[in-house]
């Protein structure tokens, strides 16, 4: 059987309660948000915890989904389900809906959160990718209040490892709002509700025809979830085209640096970061154009 | 650590430690052995209940987390005597071979019809896809989960008005004697 | 033989008949859909201990010493147990079903990793799990054998020193066919194709995984043991013989078992151990697996390294086939096949052609990784023959240029030549394959399925279609050849009609999910006449079942069914008997009709069977020499296996820029004989096809270069969701078995078997653009991308 080391459960009833009892029981502590990455290492000994924080009552704080003129701002603990079926951020950004109907599988995805899936920092994991294809921000809040806002390239320190610190919580991601807007993702896997053997996001902004700016996230093809700056830089102020799009996936094929596993070959998980940009940008600009 | 939750709408409190798994608090402390447990890990779904009406991987969620909240298991899906259409449907389409993951297949569709009483087969193969049948190869539990659409529309249509509630399910059943893990 | 298109009507109405066979609904599902199956893991008995075991986390190592002082005194904990002190009582080692012996808790060394080490015992199951933790274990690392090719290598480190004079890693020989009589045929043939094929290493994973609870009354000296076993006789012979305690104070019960799939044949390791905890502890001690445990540890299948060689004319005449095999058997023989046949039945690799010549040399190795062998569906290594034959005939077709259909078409063993003795002995029961073969092909609109690939590649997508042709041997034994540790393959069955009509059959078979309880009432009521829900069907309780060895290699309904037929029959006889006093005429002036005796030539004199039943119980005379009541048992030997057989055709879109494989149709035509309940026939075929879909695309339990496994949770080890298979096209043929008494063959492997060399065929057709002849399973995007680009490369 399978079972966690004992802890001690608490269960916070504000996010500035959560970050008291953190600031209370130290570095032994650890939130819980959905819980489906953390208790299953923790059932296999391969973490323990003296104190879980069980933050799902944060719910009615940190789930929403609010978009503003500039950017649009989600609660860490909005639920893989809520982003799926929210049509106001599939309207603005439906590279998070390509994404969602991938992750795990529609239980899993009741449970976990946007927060939970960031702050696990699997290097495979997809709503990173989504977040840096789209330049997104985090918003970590710490003891007394005290809010910092950091990019993704911020964010993620390395693997399973992010810029939340002791007695932090992240709280919300935000996304930039900017017209002429297209974005999509695309996952492959050996099975549905694997992990990505290379997923990719793709997010473009065109001024007319030209493209003002562009990004490409890329997951499992390295120790951290990639962004490519070259991408962008080769493709701004670019006319939308296959041969650029084989350019960009060009660049994110020899930017990357996947591993031989279970799950491919290097050489076949570089081909996909190759194919999987193209594919991801393509629709992205079909979708900006439409 | 002592836990209060709504079983299949009967209030429970157990003294328990933090670290028990929901599936084991269903199945151990009160002797609800319909949830079944398979992988461990949150990938096969036999363990499949619902948390406020969702559902969820019980061997994912710490009982503690649970309490304050309404949790329904297989046990709880037929209205006294009645079943469920869902059950009717498992039986009439063959949706079952060994039965060991039937009550995480049927939670979980019994909470997609509620949300889609018209749900598409691929609308019910995505519904299911977090569950491992090993028996069945599927099409039989998509078959099953139509016929309870399909029957449960024809019921809708000839009665106008309902009139029954919800009857409470039982915790003990089967007068099994319930271990204790506290 | 008669050739009917099966129509699957979702919503029709139950029509069940008043006798007999039929579309039935399962008489176990009511207890099912409620949540009242009960499983192992749902007994619960006062007292109940639980027995936690720790395992080696490394393939190859020796034990220095096992400090379990810390574990004694952590809270709960009741007993720790370590192999040396099995040793002590004798207990260390048990036989496996193959004659070999393995450690039920390692003593010298660990020979693979997951072997079991220790086991504690606690008041609950988390207490049980901490103390693992606190074992210390010291092992001095050896390094591991884990590649079977390496096995036999001179330099080799020795895997089974516990055994005497053992000094490499072989394990047997094995060869069937003539070797000289196929070289001369090969010699001669105008066209020879060879290939190598790896069918991996894959695990049944059933949904319930393995556990014991046991109980030892010290006072009646009795052990209760429920358990998850495919075979609760067998088992309770071998405790019988392993543990010293007298086998009518064993009662194995197998209650509702959650999926088997032949992974719940052998006796584990854990079963031992939980009936010491109890014997030890004098309470009752449940054990039962986690996924990590069941995956790492207990019966796996397949793992054959093969060569196909095929040889033909020039037109397409099947002249012979030879292979050579390299089985990887793990660090103990554990597999689970009659004792004279070591490679199980892979001797069928001829499949259903009529050739000249056959021949196979097998070699079987120890590596240290996990035992097992027989298991999956695979009817006792038919899996391995049918893609091995399936394989290198498409292989041949592709070198001859010809449709693969009609090659097979070509070398189809006619319907005259049964019974037909293959080159490798086995005599074939029954058959009309070209029917079967052509039903699923118009199934299939084959030719247009042809056009459509043919347009397709012109634009550049990759579409295949795959086609298998197998024939199975099911139904084992008969016993005078086959035989499990020296226990006949024969089943036996009891029959009790009670007063009021109602009844009761017995059976030695073990269900897991397979239906028997409704199957099994049907056989009864058609043979009877009493309608099958007045029929109850009881398993899996030694104590009150006859004797027989159980339910794998799709046994049931070629053994049991049998059996339950001819116990009908039995009773039916003594019943017309009684009749015929009832009636006063002759036995031989009354007529049967399902369900009553008729004087002939006056129908209106009859009498039920349930009248019959009453009287046989009642007041009143009987005819002379009759005892009272109404039963009847017997022990069905049965005179040959039953031959069953299948097409399968398989459609498969390639992603050229991703190279995922998406199965868009499966299309199975079964040959099962007499059908009983068409739709639990259905559910099991259905069932064998995703299997075969896992298999080919995604299923293998790999290993690392030190022997770690890369596949022990459902996070590594994938199986098919409802999102990688289609909506399964069954139809079906009916060739009834010339030996059974019903007619009957068994259908519970045939998918297993038929469907994954289907699915290869299709992606290795897709991939005709590329040049490709073969590709190794599991055919994952990444794999299939290595093919298509020209490296294609074993999987082990």
């Amino acid at each position: 059987m399978q079972v966690p080391a004992p802890f001690e459960y608490e269960r916070a009833t504000s996010v500035d309660h959560a970050i008291s009892l953190m600031e209370r029981l130290g570095s032994t502590s650890r939130l819980i948000a959905g819980g489906h990455s953390l208790l299953p290492m923790m059932k296999l000994r391969l973490a323990s915890f003296d104190y879980l924080i069980d933050i799902n009552d944060l719910h009615d704080e940190l789930g929403y989904i609010e978009a503003g003129p500039d950017e649009l701002r989600i609660g860490a603990l909005t639920r893989h389900r809520e982003l799926l079926e929210s049509a106001t951020l599939t309207a603005a950004f439906p590279i998070f809906a390509d994404a969602e109907r991938v992750i795990a599988d529609p239980i899993v995805r009741n449970r976990g959160t946007l927060g939970g899936s960031l702050c696990q920092a699997d290097p495979s994991e997809d709503l990173s990718a989504v977040c840096t294809a789209l330049g997104a921000s985090c918003v970590i809040r710490g003891p007394g209040g005290a809010e910092r806002v950091v990019s993704m390239e911020e964010f993620h320190v390395g693997p399973y490892e992010t810029a939340v610190g002791d007695g932090e919580i992240l709280v919300e991601v935000r996304l930039p709002v900017r017209p002429g807007c297209g974005s999509a993702y695309e996952k492959v896997e050996r099975r549905a509700g694997d992990w990505a053997v290379v997923s990719a996001g793709a997010a473009v902004w065109l001024d007319g025809d030209v493209i003002s700016d562009a990004r490409v996230g890329l997951a499992a093809v390295g120790p951290n979830t990639t962004g490519i700056p070259e991408v962008s830089a080769a493709l701004r102020g670019q006319t939308p085209s296959e041969s650029l799009f084989e350019q960009a996936g060009a660049i994110a094929a020899r930017s990357c640096d996947p591993a031989t596993d279970q799950r491919g070959s290097a050489d076949y998980k570089r081909h996909l970061a190759d194919e999987l940009t193209r594919r991801t940008l393509r629709r992205a600009v079909e979708r900006a154009r439409s | 650590m002592q836990v209060t939750m709504t079983v299949n709408d009967v209030e429970v409190t157990r003294e328990i430690e933090g670290r028990l798994l929901l599936v084991h608090f269903l199945r151990d402390v009160l002797g609800l052995t319909g949830t079944h447990s398979g992988c461990d890990t949150s990938n096969c779904g036999t363990c499949v209940v619902w948390l406020d009406g969702e559902p969820v991987k019980s061997c994912t969620v710490l009982a503690a987390m649970a309490g304050g909240h309404q949790v329904r298991t297989v046990e709880g899906l037929a209205k006294g005597a009645e079943l469920d259409p869902v059950q009717q449907g498992f039986m009439q389409c063959h949706g079952l071979q060994c039965g060991f993951c039937t009550p995480g297949m049927m939670m979980t569709a019994r909470a997609l019809l509620n949300r889609n009483p018209d749900p598409t087969e691929a609308e019910i193969r995505e519904a299911i896809s977090g569950q491992i049948c090993r028996c069945t190869g599927y099409a039989t539990i998509v078959r099953s989960v139509r016929w309870a659409a399909v029957h449960e529309a024809n019921a809708a249509a000839a009665v106008t008005e309902t009139t029954e509630s919800p009857e409470a399910g039982e915790i003990d059943n089967a007068g099994r004697p319930a271990g204790s893990v506290v | 033989m008669t050739t009917v298109h099966e129509r699957v009507d979702t919503f029709h109405d139950n029509d069940q008949k008043p006798v007999g066979y039929g579309r039935m609904l399962r008489k176990e599902d009511p207890r099912f859909v409620r949540g009242r199956g009960r499983f192992v893991d749902d007994v619960r008995l006062p007292g109940l201990l639980h027995l936690a075991i720790l395992r080696s986390p490394v393939a190859h190592a020796r034990i220095l010493s096992i400090d379990t002082s810390a574990a004694e005194a952590s809270p709960g904990v009741k007993a720790v147990v370590t192999g040396a002190m099995l040793a002590e009582q004798g207990l260390a080692w048990m036989p496996t079903l193959s004659n070999d012996v393995q450690a039920v808790l390692a003593t010298d060394k660990v020979r693979f990793q997951g072997q079991e080490v220790a086991f504690v015992v606690a008041e609950d199951p988390y207490a049980a799990r901490d103390a693992l933790e606190l074992i210390d274990v010291e092992y001095d690392v050896l390094d591991p054998v884990v590649d079977a090719r390496r096995a036999l290598e001179p330099d080799a480190p020795v895997i089974r020193d516990d055994l005497e004079g053992k000094t490499d890693n072989h394990c047997f020989d094995w060869e069937t066919g003539d070797e000289a009589a196929t070289a001369a045929v090969f010699a001669r043939a105008d066209v020879v194709v060879s290939q190598d094929l790896v069918y991996p290493r894959v695990h049944p994973a059933p949904m319930e995984t393995c556990g014991a609870v046991a109980d030892f009354d010290a006072v009646e000296g009795k052990l209760r043991l429920w358990s998850t076993t495919q075979a609760p006789h067998a088992h309770r012979t071998l405790y019988a013989l392993v543990a010293g305690i007298p086998e009518h104070k064993i009662q194995v019960i197998s209650p509702d078992i959650g999926g088997g799939f032949g992974n719940k044949v052998p006796i584990y390791p854990g079963y031992v151990c939980a009936i010491v905890a109890s014997i030890v502890t004098g309470k009752p001690v449940k054990w039962m697996e986690d996924r990590f445990e069941n995956l790492i540890s207990t019966g796996f299948a397949r793992d054959y390294i093969m060569r196909g060689e095929i040889a033909a004319t020039r037109d397409g005449r099947i002249l012979a086939i030879r292979t050579n095999v390299l089985a990887d058997h793990g660090a103990f023989n554990g597999t689970a096949a009659p004792v004279k046949y070591p490679a199980g039945f892979f001797g069928v690799f001829t499949g259903s052609y009529d050739i000249e010549a056959a021949y196979c040399k097998m070699t079987a190795v120890f590596t240290n990784k996990a035992p097992g062998g027989v298991a999956y569906a695979c009817s006792f290594r038919i899996t391995e023959a049918v893609y091995l034959v399936e394989r290198i005939v498409d292989c041949l077709a592709d070198e001859l240029g010809m449709d693969p259909a009609e090659l097979r078409l070509k070398n189809f063993i006619r319907p005259e030549q049964f019974p037909y003795t293959t080159k490798t002995g086995w005599v074939y029961d029954s058959g009309d394959y070209e029917p079967t073969m052509r039903l699923a092909m118009e199934m299939a609109g084959y030719a247009d399925l042809r056009r459509e690939q043919q347009e397709k590649r012109a634009r550049g997508e990759l579409m295949g279609i795959g086609i298998a042709f197998f024939t199975e041997a099911v139904g084992a034994g008969p016993r005078k050849n086959m035989d499990i540790l020296g226990l006949g393959m024969a089943d036996g069955c009891e029959l009790r009609v009670h007063p009021t009509g109602k009844a009761v059959v017995r059976l030695s078979v073990q269900s897991q999910g397979q239906g028997h309880e409704t199957t099994f009432a049907q056989i009864v009521a058609e043979e009877i006449g009493i309608p099958p829900d007045d029929i109850d069907v009881l398993h899996g309780d030694t104590d009150n079942t006859p004797f027989g060895l159980g339910t794998y290699g799709s046994r049931s309904t070629p053994v049991s069914g049998a059996a339950a037929a001819l116990v009908a029959r039995k009773v039916r006889d003594k019943a017309r008997i009684i009749a015929s006093g009832m009636l006063e005429v002759s036995v031989a002036d009354l007529e049967w009709d399902k369900g009553s005796f008729r004087v002939k030539g006056d129908p209106g004199k009859s009498v039920t069977i349930q009248d019959i039943a009453m009287r046989a119980h009642g007041a009143g005379d009987l005819p002379e020499g009759v005892e009272g009541g109404l039963e009847a048992q017997i022990c069905y030997n049965p005179s040959n296996l039953t031959y069953p057989h299948g097409a399968y055709i398989c459609v498969v879109d390639i992603d050229p820029g991703t190279a995922q494989v998406k199965v868009r149709r499966f299309i199975a035509v079964d040959d099962c004989g007499t059908r009983i309940n068409p739709m639990i026939i259905e559910g099991q075929v259905h069932g064998g096809l995703a299997d075969g879909v896992g298999m080919a695309l995604m299923e293998m339990i790999a290993f690392d270069e030190d022997g770690n496994c890369l596949g022990a949770s459902l996070m590594d080890y994938l199986l098919p969701t409802a999102l990688e298979v289609p909506d399964w096209e069954t139809g079906f043929t009916v060739t009834p078995s010339p030996h059974h008494p019903i007619g009957a063959k068994g259908v519970g492997e045939s998918a297993t078997v038929g469907s994954p060399p289907a699915i290869v065929n299709a992606v290795v057709d897709a991939l005709e653009p590329f040049g490709v002849r073969h590709a190794d399973m599991p055919l994952t995007p990444s794999r299939v991308w290595d093919a298509m680009r020209g490296n294609a490369r074993p999987p082990i």
